[in-house]
């Protein structure tokens, strides 16, 4: 029974059964392509461009209220209604009125200045209100509506959306099972072999990419199919700054599980990992909402890098050379972490 | 010729516990040795630094001729090492985890030839999460032999088993063996011991405490039968009882039992009739009685005190 067939190389085995392994389990198949698309679903729609948006203004009931309602109704995207005196702080922490008027002379505006929409319906309302009144407007300027491409919040959100999905993946696709494998005995018993360490570590790296190359793929592809999201730059550019954003958090992935030994364990520390880059580097919001003072850490964490990255490629259309900056960093935490785990790193 | 695995003065500290404390032992070619112990004896610590899995603090270890320390690439490729507690991955198939490992070997068998030692040619495409205990069991088992080797160390092959998938490992060991190879078990069941091994040591708090053939071991008794019986507790146990067992015709030892008591006999034809006429004149009377021939837990328990479970 001796084997005539050369058998398969190593790493290619290796690589397989890691490949095999994360798209048989359902869990990483939901997280890696279902869960990025639902979010991107969910957001595009709920924060579709704003045009279309009819601004609700209430007014409590009174005196003059029928007749304020008739003026604010004559503003074209102002829907108004009444309300009763009881309501109005309800009505305006719930939203269903974007601002609340109180009839009087002059009238009494209640909305929360922190509010974008409350203050664009003051604007609105105020204007209606006043020309009703008597004010005259000086002049009636021409609109002349422009869409600028990749301007929309949907375009913003999937490169950021797809930044976060290459740190998830990659910390729990590499670190997660790694731990597993630890913690089931089954690394010692690869190490038992004469397996070669190093094809181990490579195989981890391989299968993350393959991966990678597909859930990138399928988000990219549905963001442009459903939503129209761009990718002003080009796809090799895309590609580049994808891998090496992969490459520095399955270093940062490997260095998380380096040492642990339970799952438990190893979910704690990849959460804390990760927690503060999901907040801070600028998945859903922009990293300048934050305080000057935490901008240089802000910029210093890996998913900034990869998102802004990414956002260059795919709405700017940047190249590499521009970009050279936010791949240095990402090399450095790819070298970096790399470089730690392998020292430290348990094969036990 | 050279011994297959030979190790002398192994010594094991972890912290202030000794787990091996200074064990020699010397396999032959071809020869399938036991190591035979309770739980925590130190078997798998000393089976570990003989596969080069631990350090040992002190000690010689050589495996077919070569050691770990200069040599470790080249004796890997020659060992088939099953561990007592790894798990595989769920979601690969038999075929597929065979692969993997045989992919690890510069020569071996046919992944094919394998499955049907193992009788596990109509799992090879199923996962390793839809096996039962004892076909994963031999799926383990056929990862340590895909690369052909020259030495097995299994360690606890069947603990946790059901009777009928201890049988299968016992026949897939068998099958190595009669191509020629080595094999190095741990086992806590006697009679697995005692059906697979040429040879056994008896392990206990990281010692040899007996090395033999079973049936030589068992001979060193001094008696090949037990009588176990149970008096009927109502009527109290006369006193010094003990000696006037032991001083039956044919009894060579006594010993108080959690539930009665338990005698070694040399010949059972001489010691039965005394134990019934000691019966009949103390006019006590017997709850239970039976006979056994003698094993290798026997052996233990005359030789430390306790019983292989007791851990």
């Amino acid at each position: 029974m001796a084997d005539a067939r050369r058998s398969r190389h190593p790493v290619v085995e290796l690589t397989l059964a890691r490949f095999r392994i994360l798209i048989r389990e359902p869990e990483a198949f939901f997280w890696a392509f279902v869960f990025p698309i639902l979010m991107t679903v969910a957001l595009g729609i709920a924060f579709r461009a704003a045009p279309a948006g009819i601004v609700p203004v209430a007014v409590v009931q009174g005196a003059h209220a029928a007749h304020l309602v008739a003026v604010l109704e004559r503003e074209p995207s102002v829907d108004a209604f009444t309300i009763g005196r009881a309501e109005v702080y309800i009505t305006l922490r719930d939203g269903r009125a974007h601002l609340v008027v109180e009839p009087g002379t002059p009238p009494v505006y209640r909305y929360d200045p922190t509010r974008p929409e409350n203050r664009l319906a003051r604007l609105l309302a105020d204007g209606a209100l006043q020309r009703a009144a008597g004010r005259s407007d000086l002049w009636a300027a021409r609109d002349e509506p422009v869409a600028t491409p990749g301007g929309r919040y949907v375009d913003w959100l999937v490169p950021g959306l797809l930044g976060m999905n290459i740190m998830s993946t990659g910390m729990w696709g590499i670190g997660f099972s790694v731990v597993m494998q630890r913690s089931r005995k089954l690394l010692k018993r690869l190490v038992a072999t004469p397996m070669r360490r190093s094809h181990y570590l490579i195989a981890l790296v391989a299968a993350r990419l393959a991966f990678l190359v597909l859930e990138v793929g399928v988000l990219v592809v549905f963001a442009r199919f459903f939503f129209g999201v761009p990718v002003e730059g080009s796809l090799g550019a895309l590609a580049a700054v994808s891998v090496l954003g992969a490459m520095a958090f399955g270093g940062i992935s490997l260095l998380t599980a380096s040492r642990a030994r339970t799952a438990e364990g190893v979910s704690g520390i990849m959460n804390v990992v990760q927690a503060p880059m999901w907040i801070c580097s600028g998945v859903f919001f922009a990293t300048s909402n934050f305080p000057d003072a935490v901008q240089p850490i802000i910029q210093a964490l890996p998913l900034t890098a990869l998102i802004d990255a990414l956002r260059g490629v795919m709405l700017n259309g940047d190249t590499l050379a521009v970009l050279r900056g936010e791949l240095g960093l990402l090399g450095g935490w790819t070298a970096a972490s790399f470089a730690v785990a392998l020292r430290i790193f348990s094969w036990r | 010729m050279p011994s297959a695995v030979r190790c002398s003065g192994l010594v094991k500290r972890y912290g202030d516990v000794v787990a091996v404390a200074g064990l020699d032992l010397d396999i032959a070619p071809g020869e399938c040795f036991g190591l035979l112990g309770p739980n925590g004896a130190g078997k798998t610590t000393t089976i570990e630094v003989l596969e080069g899995l631990l350090e040992p603090d002190a000690g010689e270890v050589q495996v077919l001729g070569l050691r770990w320390a200069t040599d470790g690439d080249a004796l890997r490729q020659r060992l088939g090492i099953h561990l007592q507690e790894s798990q595989f991955d769920e979601r690969l198939s038999v075929r597929e985890t065979l692969d993997l490992f045989r992919s690890f070997y510069a020569a071996g068998h046919a992944v094919d030839g394998v499955l049907a030692l193992l009788g596990l040619e109509g799992k090879a495409n199923t996962w390793v999460s839809r096996l039962s205990g004892g076909q994963r069991q031999r799926m383990a088992i056929g990862c340590s032999l895909v690369g052909k080797p020259d030495v097995l160390f299994l360690d606890e092959p069947t603990t946790g088993l059901d009777p009928q998938a201890r049988r299968q490992v016992w026949e897939i060991v068998d099958r190595f063996r009669g191509r020629g190879g080595t094999v190095l078990l741990t086992t806590h069941y006697m009679d697995e011991a005692e059906v697979l091994s040429d040879r056994v040591a008896v392990i206990d708090n990281g010692r040899v405490i007996a090395c033999g053939p079973p049936r030589e071991l068992v001979s060193t008794l001094g008696a090949g039968h037990v009588i176990a019986f149970a008096l009927d507790p109502a009527a109290g146990e006369p006193p010094d009882f003990a000696e006037g067992l032991e001083a039956l015709p044919g009894v060579r030892s006594a010993r108080r039992e959690a539930g009665g008591w338990s005698l070694t006999a040399s010949s059972l034809h001489t010691a039965m009739p005394s134990l019934m006429r000691l019966a009949a004149d103390g006019g006590w009377s017997l709850s239970s009685l039976t006979t056994r021939t003698a094993t290798l837990e026997d052996v233990f328990v005359s030789l430390t005190g306790r019983h292989l479970r007791d851990g």
